[in-house]
C-alpha cells in the first residue's frame, strides 16, 4: 500500500517538477531570441528570476523522493543513465551558475558567454527527460542484478529521441506562455508569437511520439488499445494552448500549456505503473514498486514527513507567486 | 586507475569544491541576517548598503554552493548504486528530509529575499533572509544525520541482504550527529566571519565607506572570537568521541602505529614511514595525548597494529588501516590553523575591546581570509580519509560499494569534464569575488550594457569588439 502511495508521490513531485521548471525551461531556451537588447534580456531572465531555483528543488526532491523510498529503483536508474545524467548534472550546473554571473559584470562578451550558457543549460535537461522516460517506459537491458547492461547509444533510440524533442517542445511552448503571464510591450508580442507558431509544431511531435509508442513499446499489450482519456487531454491541451495565446486568452494559454505537461507526465506514469524499471531482456528482472521499495517502516517515516511538509511547501511557493504576480514593466530595477 | 579509485576521486573532488561555498552559505547567510536586523531596527542606510554588498558576494557563492550538491545527491546513485542499493533504505531519508524541510525552504525564501525589496515590508523582507539562513542549518542538520551514519552506523538492522531503518531516532540521537553537526556549523560561522573581517579589514584600510564596513568588522571580528573558541571546543569533544566509536582513524590521525604506553605524548610532528609501519623521526609534547584522549595525564591510546588486528577478527582477513599520511597531515594542519585563527579572532577581539585598530593588524586579517579554507578542507579530508577502507564503517567497504557496471572510460569521462567545469565554474567565481570586493558597496550591479546586441545566439568576431573586455566597473553613485 504504501509502495503504491510512494510512485504516486513520486509522480506528483515529477508533475510539480516538470510543470513549474517547464517554463524556467522553456524561458531559458528562448532568452537568445526573445531579448534581442541587453536590457530586455535582463528582463526575461528577471521573469522566471524569484523562482527557478525553488522550482528546481522540485528535480532533487523527485532524487530525493527516489533515493527514500525506492533506493533500487534509484541505483539503477543513475548508474544505468550514467553519462546522461552526467549531462544532465552538466546542464543544471551551467544554467544555476549562469544566471546568477552574467549581470555582475558589464563586459559585452561576458554577458553572451554566460546566455549562450544559460541555452544550453536549458535545453539539455529537458532533452534528457524526454530520452529517459522515453525508455523508462520503452524498457531497457538490465540484468538480474538491476544493473543497465546496454551502452549509451542504445538509449539514444528513435523513440527515445522523439521523446526528447517533445519535451523540448512543450517546454518551449510553456516557457512562451509564461512569458506572456509575465512580459509587456514587445516582449508580451514576441512570446505571443512563439507560443502561436509553436502550437502546431509541438501538436506534431506528441502525436508522433504517442503513435510511436503504440508500435515501439508493449502499453498495448499492458494497458490495452484505448489510450484512455488522460493523453488525449494532454494533446487537446496543447491544440488549446496555441488558439489560446492567439486570442490573447494569457492565463488560459498558460494553463493548457501547464495542463499538456500535467497530463503528459502523468501518461507517463500510468504507463510505466507498477514498473518502475523494465527489463527488456527478462520481464522477471524489472524493477517494481514492490520488489525495489524500501522497508514498510522507513516508508512509513517518510510518509508522514512528505504528508506534513509538502502542504507547507506548496504554500509558501504559491504565497511566493502571488508576492511577485505583476508584470515586469521597463522602468522596473532588475537584480539579474 | 580502478573503478573505486575514480568513482572516490570523483566524489571527493566534489565534497572538497562543494564545502568550498557551503560554510559560507551558512556563516554570511546569518550574518547578513544579523546586519538586515540592524537596518531594520535603526533605519540607519549604512546598513542597508552593507547588506546589499555582502548579498552579491552572498548570491555568486550560493549558486555554486546549489549546483555542486545537486551532483553530490546524484553521486550517491551514478558511481555508488552498490552504495545506494545496501543502505538506501536507511541513507536516503535523511536526504529526502533534506530537501522537503531545507532546500524548499532556502531556495524559495532566497528568491523572495532578492527580488522582493520593493515589494514587502522591511519586517517581511527581514523574515525572508532569517528562514533561509535557518534552513541553510536545517539543511546541514540533515546531510550531516546520513554522514554520521556513514561514520558511525545505528538505527538499522541488515535484513534482506540490505540495512533497513528499524529506528529513525536513533538516527537522530547519533552521538556522532550531535558533535559533528556543531563542529561543522561552529566552522562554517568561524570560516564567514574571518571572510567578512578580511573584506571589511580590505576597505577600512582603503577607506572606502567606514561608515559601512566598521559595522561589518566588528561584527565579524566579535563573532569570529567565539566560534573560533566553540568550533575548537567541540572538534576536541569529537577526537575524544573518536577513541571510543572510530578508535583506528584516531590513531591513523596519530600516526600510533602501536598502542601508547600509559602516558602517551602528543606528536607535534613527525615523518611517517608507511612501509616499515613506523614514525621514526617525532617531535612530540609528553602526556599531551592522553590529555587530548581523557583529559588525563594517563591513559593508552590503541595502536594502529592493535586495531587491525581486532578487526581481522572480527570481519575477516584484510587490512583495515586507512591511509596513514592523509590522515595524519589534515588533522595537523586543522588542528595548527584551527588554533591560529582562535588566537588571531581573540587578539582581534583585545584590540576591539581597547578600542585600537593598528593598521599592521588589519593587513594581517586581509590574508587570513584563506585560513579557515584550509581548516575545513582538512577537517573533511581527515573525516572522509580516515573513515577508509570503510564506507559506512563496520558496515560496508567502499571497494564494494561502487557501481559495477559504470567502465573505466565512462568514469574516465566524467572525471576529467567535472574537473574542468570545477576549476572553470571556480576560477570564474573567484574572478567575480574580486570584481565585487574590489567594486566595493558603491559599484551597483547589473547595469544593461550596449544598446544593440544582434539577437542571434552565436556572435560573428568582428562584432565582438572593445567594449566587452570586462573591464573597470564604472561606479554608479546615484
Amino acid at each position: 500500500m504504501l509502495d503504491i502511495t510512494w510512485f504516486v508521490l513520486v509522480a506528483v513531485i515529477f508533475v510539480a517538477y516538470f510543470f513549474l521548471e517547464g517554463f524556467d525551461y522553456g524561458v531559458g531556451m528562448l532568452l537568445p531570441f526573445m531579448g534581442r537588447t541587453d536590457h530586455e534580456r535582463r528582463v526575461v531572465l528577471t521573469t522566471i528570476g524569484p523562482f527557478w531555483d525553488g522550482n528546481e528543488v522540485w528535480l532533487i526532491a523527485a532524487g530525493g523522493a527516489i533515493f527514500a523510498a525506492f533506493p533500487d529503483w534509484y541505483a539503477s536508474m543513475l548508474s544505468g543513465f550514467y553519462l546522461a545524467i552526467f549531462l544532465l548534472l552538466g546542464g543544471l550546473i551551467l544554467r544555476g551558475v549562469s544566471i546568477e554571473f552574467r549581470s555582475r559584470m558589464e563586459g559585452l562578451r561576458w554577458r553572451r558567454w554566460w546566455d549562450m550558457l544559460f541555452f544550453i543549460g536549458s535545453i539539455l535537461p529537458p532533452l534528457i527527460w524526454g530520452v529517459a522516460l522515453a525508455n523508462l517506459v520503452k524498457g531497457m537491458p538490465i540484468n538480474a542484478q538491476g544493473n543497465y547492461v546496454g551502452t549509451l547509444l542504445q538509449l539514444l533510440n528513435p523513440f527515445a529521441l522523439v521523446g526528447g524533442l517533445t519535451v523540448v517542445a512543450v517546454f518551449i511552448l510553456h516557457g512562451a506562455t509564461f512569458l506572456m503571464l509575465r512580459a509587456t510591450g514587445e516582449l508580451y508580442e514576441r512570446a505571443k508569437h512563439v507560443a502561436f507558431k509553436a502550437g502546431p509544431v509541438v501538436i506534431g511531435v506528441f502525436f508522433i511520439f504517442i503513435l510511436m509508442m503504440y508500435y515501439q513499446t508493449d502499453v498495448v499489450r499492458r494497458l490495452g488499445l484505448d489510450p484512455g482519456p488522460v493523453p488525449v487531454l494532454a494533446w487537446l491541451s496543447i491544440l488549446g494552448a496555441g488558439i489560446f495565446a492567439r486570442r490573447g486568452h494569457d492565463k488560459w494559454a498558460f494553463v493548457s500549456s501547464g495542463l499538456a505537461i500535467v497530463l503528459g507526465t502523468v501518461s507517463m506514469f500510468l504507463a510505466m505503473f507498477p514498473d518502475v524499471m523494465i527489463s527488456s531482456l527478462n520481464p522477471r528482472w524489472s524493477l517494481t514498486i514492490y520488489n525495489a521499495s524500501s522497508n514498510p517502516y522507513s516508508l512509513k517515516v517518510m510518509t508522514i514527513m512528505a504528508v506534513v511538509m509538502l502542504p507547507i511547501i506548496v504554500a509558501y511557493q504559491a504565497w511566493s507567486y502571488w508576492i511577485f504576480r505583476r508584470r515586469l514593466t521597463d522602468n522596473m530595477k532588475l537584480e539579474y | 586507475m580502478t573503478s573505486v579509485g575514480l568513482a572516490r576521486l570523483q566524489f571527493g573532488g566534489t565534497l572538497l569544491f562543494h564545502f568550498l561555498f557551503v560554510p559560507l552559505t551558512i556563516g554570511l547567510g546569518i550574518l547578513i541576517a544579523v546586519l538586515e536586523t540592524f537596518y531594520v531596527r535603526t533605519k540607519s542606510p549604512a546598513y542597508k548598503t552593507a547588506v546589499k554588498f555582502w548579498m552579491k558576494i552572498y548570491l555568486v557563492n550560493f549558486a555554486v554552493g546549489v549546483v555542486t550538491g545537486i551532483i553530490q545527491e546524484f553521486q550517491f546513485g551514478t558511481n555508488w548504486s552498490e552504495f545506494s542499493r545496501y543502505v538506501g533504505d536507511i541513507f536516503g531519508a535523511p536526504l529526502a528530509i533534506e530537501v522537503l524541510m531545507a532546500f524548499f525552504l532556502e531556495s524559495t525564501f532566497l528568491g523572495i529575499w532578492i527580488f522582493g525589496w520593493d515589494y514587502l515590508s522591511p519586517r517581511v523582507h527581514l523574515l525572508s533572509i532569517w528562514l533561509t539562513s535557518l534552513a541553510s542549518l536545517v539543511s546541514a542538520f540533515w546531510i550531516l544525520t546520513a554522514n554520521s551514519f556513514m561514520q558511525e552506523p545505528v538505527g538499522y538492522l541488515v535484513r534482506n541482504g540490505r540495512a533497513e531503518m528499524v529506528n529513525f531516532f536513533a538516527l537522530l540521537g547519533n552521538p556522532q550527529l550531535w558533535l559533528e553537526f556543531p563542529h561543522t556549523v561552529f566552522g562554517a560561522m568561524a570560516l564567514s566571519s574571518f571572510f567578512m573581517a578580511a573584506i571589511s579589514a580590505y576597505h577600512l584600510l582603503r577607506h572606502t565607506q567606514d561608515d559601512v564596513f566598521e559595522p561589518s568588522y566588528r561584527l565579524a571580528v566579535g563573532s569570529a572570537m567565539i566560534f573560533s573558541v566553540l568550533v575548537f571546543i567541540l572538534g576536541h569533544e569529537q577526537a575524544q568521541h573518536l577513541i571510543v566509536a572510530q578508535p583506528m582513524k584516531m590513531a591513523a590521525s596519530e600516526a600510533l602505529w602501536h598502542t601508547s604506553a600509559l602516558h602517551a605524548p602528543w606528536t607535534l610532528i613527525g615523518w611517517i614511514d608507511v612501509a616499515r609501519h613506523s614514525t621514526p623521526f617525532v617531535l612530540q609534547i609528553p602526556d599531551m595525548l592522553s590529555i587530548l584522549a581523557y583529559n588525563r595525564l594517563s591513559g593508552r591510546v590503541t595502536g594502529i597494529m592493535e586495531l587491525n588486528h581486532l578487526y581481522q577478527q572480527k570481519f575477516g582477513m584484510g587490512s583495515y588501516v586507512p591511509p596513514v599520511n592523509p590522515t595524519f597531515w589534515s588533522f595537523r594542519v586543522m588542528i595548527f590553523v584551527g588554533t591560529s585563527m582562535m588566537l588571531i579572532a581573540l587578539y582581534g577581539g583585545y584590540l576591539m575591546w581597547r578600542r585600537k585598530r593598528p593598521r599592521w593588524f588589519l593587513v594581517m586579517m586581509e590574508w587570513t581570509l584563506i585560513l579557515p579554507y584550509a581548516a575545513t578542507t582538512s577537517g573533511w579530508l581527515m573525516t572522509e580519509v580516515g573513515r577508509q577502507p570503510w564506507i559506512v564503517f563496520g558496515l560496508m567497504l567502499t571497494a564494494k560499494a561502487n557501481s559495477p557496471l559504470v567502465s573505466i572510460a565512462e568514469l574516465w569521462t566524467t572525471v576529467i569534464a567535472f574537473g574542468i567545469v570545477y576549476l572553470s565554474v571556480g576560477a570564474a567565481a573567484v574572478y567575480l569575488f574580486v570584481h565585487i570586493i574590489h567594486g566595493g558597496p558603491q559599484s551597483e550591479q547589473g547595469q544593461d550594457v550596449g544598446d544593440e546586441p544582434p539577437a542571434q545566439l552565436f556572435v560573428p568576431t568582428q562584432e565582438r569588439h572593445a567594449e566587452g573586455t570586462g573591464g573597470p566597473v564604472t561606479p554608479d553613485l546615484s
